[in-house]
């Protein structure tokens, strides 16, 4: 393009103007009214869905997501409800712009955001817009100190999951001596940070404190200050992109420490990346329990299996239910921001995972925390370990 | 053919697997020089249009494989036995790490002969110091440059085998870091010298290493940019800096 001369950017900068007051109004008219109009009721699911921040967690989510909100137009009895996917990448930078675009597409209540990075910027955006955000795997315990009303969280968080797993680690598998790794992320640092202050107190050492960088594929630096460190057990807190190379790594430079994470790396993605060989025997935590065998359980499996061919994924369960607890608030005549989230206080829900009920801080009582292990390269519940 | 080889065996899918690797970047950079370099070096003179065109080529690259093969990493089959063969102090020698190492120096040298006495190699110092003068002493720039990307992807193709063998993943984007540390490299050695770059390589990968046990592995790119400025502050042409840098600018 040629570069704009004097007479072109005396039409550039008027039209700039406009965009910019239309844009103004644009977002203001919706924050006031914070209905979805006449149509169909929008609602949203914000996460990774493309990217490479782990997004299989994120299409687990929305295919739950999807699942119900099917499930709920087909059934009818309410009013007619879209789903509306917003990609966010897993990308703390990308969110609140995409934040933004859900206010201004009038969605009145969002599943997710997936991640606690994301949530961190994308929350308060979400607070000032009234838009009902549950997330079902943002797991940073900071989320829930920032008294958003509009935010809920259907998951035990990190605070919870950190010290379960420290415990198991110290106690249950008796292991004295604890490498803490992460990946510098909201997240990953945030509960790496939780396990090693907790481990002290349950009679366990953390001779070594590290970071990788989750764009690097080398981490021998790590592995070789993991391996001086003589530990009988390595946490990692992270996602399974780096968990399952990490680990490889270890086992390659004849590491044989128990390998410990969280519910980042509870994904089939890790085993594959470590290799089943490397990945057996290897432990994640997760505050998401698995689906349980009840009737319900067992109908959405089903459902879920013919849907998309393969069985429900981390958190699938818990993007079903949050958008079904979300529906039903929608079912009840509930269709703006404001009244679904009085109603989302209100009221308890019987969702697959069981009954959800939110604190006045929006997290979920109580929570449950579920070990996991690697066998034969499936991971496989061990138990619960709160 | 499953799990690791060994002897002969080994060897063998060792050099066919090389053979495949760089068929496949030399074609991909054969098809890269024609698509997006030629027609712009035949339009303008810029330097940017190139490197922007190549930004753009490659994230075109990157997006069709994620599309094809998904964007998580993919796991890659162990071809040989990590078997340790001694240690020195707590660091252990392990035999795709000599593998790595013997290999980066037998491509090293070959690369430094062709370029420094064949026909081809000369042409390429031609042109990489004066295009103009080149074609008026009867170079064929078009060929020499073609064939150029042509080694670059053979090169290319032998580094993507023992980065593969060694930490057995790959991801659609999985060359991008190393791209930009290639570069860093070369810049450190002093760009348009071969030594140089292999010294800037080593250098690099010292200084990472290093860095990364003494401060912490989140500060491993930071100190090696660090250095990189700082060697750039007192030595501008890099370490082996080289008369070239003078007629690119």
């Amino acid at each position: 393009m040629a570069p704009p001369t004097r007479a072109r950017w005396g039409l550039l900068i008027p039209a700039a103007v406009l965009a910019l007051v239309a844009a103004a109004c644009g977002s203001s008219s919706t924050t006031s009214s914070g209905t979805s109009g006449g149509g169909p009721v929008k609602i949203g699911y914000f996460g990774a869905l493309t990217g490479n921040n782990s997004p299989q967690l994120g299409i687990n989510i929305n295919n739950g997501v999807k699942l119900a909100v099917n499930q709920y137009n087909a059934k009818g009895g309410g009013p007619k409800v879209t789903l509306v996917e917003y990609d966010s990448q897993g990308d703390p930078a990308q969110a609140p712009q995409l934040a933004q675009k859900v206010i201004s597409d009038h969605t009145v209540a969002v599943v997710g955001p997936a991640f606690s990075g994301e949530s961190k910027v994308a929350d308060p955006i979400f607070q000032q817009g009234q838009v009902v955000n549950v997330t079902p795997s943002a797991t940073n315990p900071t989320l829930a100190e920032h008294g958003w009303t509009y935010w809920h969280r259907i998951v035990g968080n990190d605070s919870q999951q950190g010290p379960a797993a420290a415990t198991y680690i110290s106690s249950k598998l008796n292991l004295k001596r604890v490498a803490v790794i992460d990946d510098n992320s909201e997240y990953g640092k945030g509960i790496a940070d939780i396990v090693a202050s907790s481990l002290p107190t349950s009679g366990a050492t953390v001779p070594v404190r590290d970071h990788i960088d989750p764009k690097a594929t080398d981490y021998s630096a790590t592995v070789n200050g993991v391996n001086a460190g003589n530990v009988n057990a390595v946490f990692y807190g992270g996602y399974y992109q780096n968990a399952g190379p990490l680990l490889k790594q270890l086992r390659d430079a004849g590491n044989k420490a128990t390998f410990v994470s969280d519910d980042g790396t509870k994904d089939d993605g890790f085993v594959a990346g470590a290799g089943a060989a490397a990945a057996n025997g290897a432990y994640v935590t997760c505050p998401c329990v698995p689906t349980p065998s009840t009737p319900s359980g067992q109908a959405f499996t089903t459902a879920y299996q013919s849907a998309y061919n393969v069985p429900p994924g981390t958190y699938s369960t818990q993007g079903y239910d949050a958008a079904n607890f979300i529906l039903a608030a929608i079912k009840a005549g509930n269709t703006s921001g404001k009244s679904i989230n009085s109603y989302l206080a209100s009221n308890s829900f019987n969702g697959v995972t069981g009954t959800i009920k939110f604190a006045s801080n929006g997290q979920i009582t109580p929570p449950e925390i579920e070990a996991y292990q690697v066998q034969n390269g499936t991971i496989t519940p061990v138990g619960v370990i709160s | 053919m499953k799990g690791p080889q060994t002897g002969i065996v080994l060897i063998g899918v060792l050099l066919l697997c090389a053979l495949a690797a760089m068929g496949a970047s030399a074609t991909t950079a054969f098809l890269l020089e024609r698509v997006a370099y030629r027609p712009l070096r035949r339009r303008t003179t810029s330097r940017l249009a190139a490197l922007i065109s190549a930004i753009g080529a490659s994230f075109f690259i990157q997006e069709v494989f994620a599309l094809r093969y998904g964007r998580d990493i993919l796991p890659f089959p162990r071809i040989m036995n990590k078997t340790v063969l001694f240690h020195i102090g707590s660091g252990e020698v392990r035999t795709d790490k000599v593998l790595v190492v013997l290999a980066a120096i037998v491509m090293m040298i070959l690369l430094d002969r062709f370029v420094g006495t064949s026909r081809l190699g000369r042409g390429i110092r031609a042109t990489a110091q004066d295009p103009e003068m080149a074609v008026l002493m009867g170079v064929n720039i078009d060929r020499v440059i073609v064939l150029t990307f042509i080694l670059g992807g053979l090169m290319a193709g032998v580094a993507a085998l023992l980065f593969g063998t060694f930490f057995e993943v790959t991801q659609y984007n999985i060359g991008f870091l190393l791209g930009i540390k290639a570069f860093t490299a070369a810049v450190l050695g002093g760009i348009g010298n071969l030594r140089g770059a292999l010294i800037g390589g080593f250098a690099l990968g010292l200084i990472e290493s290093y860095g990364a046990s003494i401060f912490g592995a989140q500060w491993k790119d930071v100190i090696a940019f660090v250095v990189l400025v700082l060697v750039l502050l007192v030595r501008p042409t890099g370490l082996l800096g080289e008369q070239l840098a003078r007629s690119r600018i």
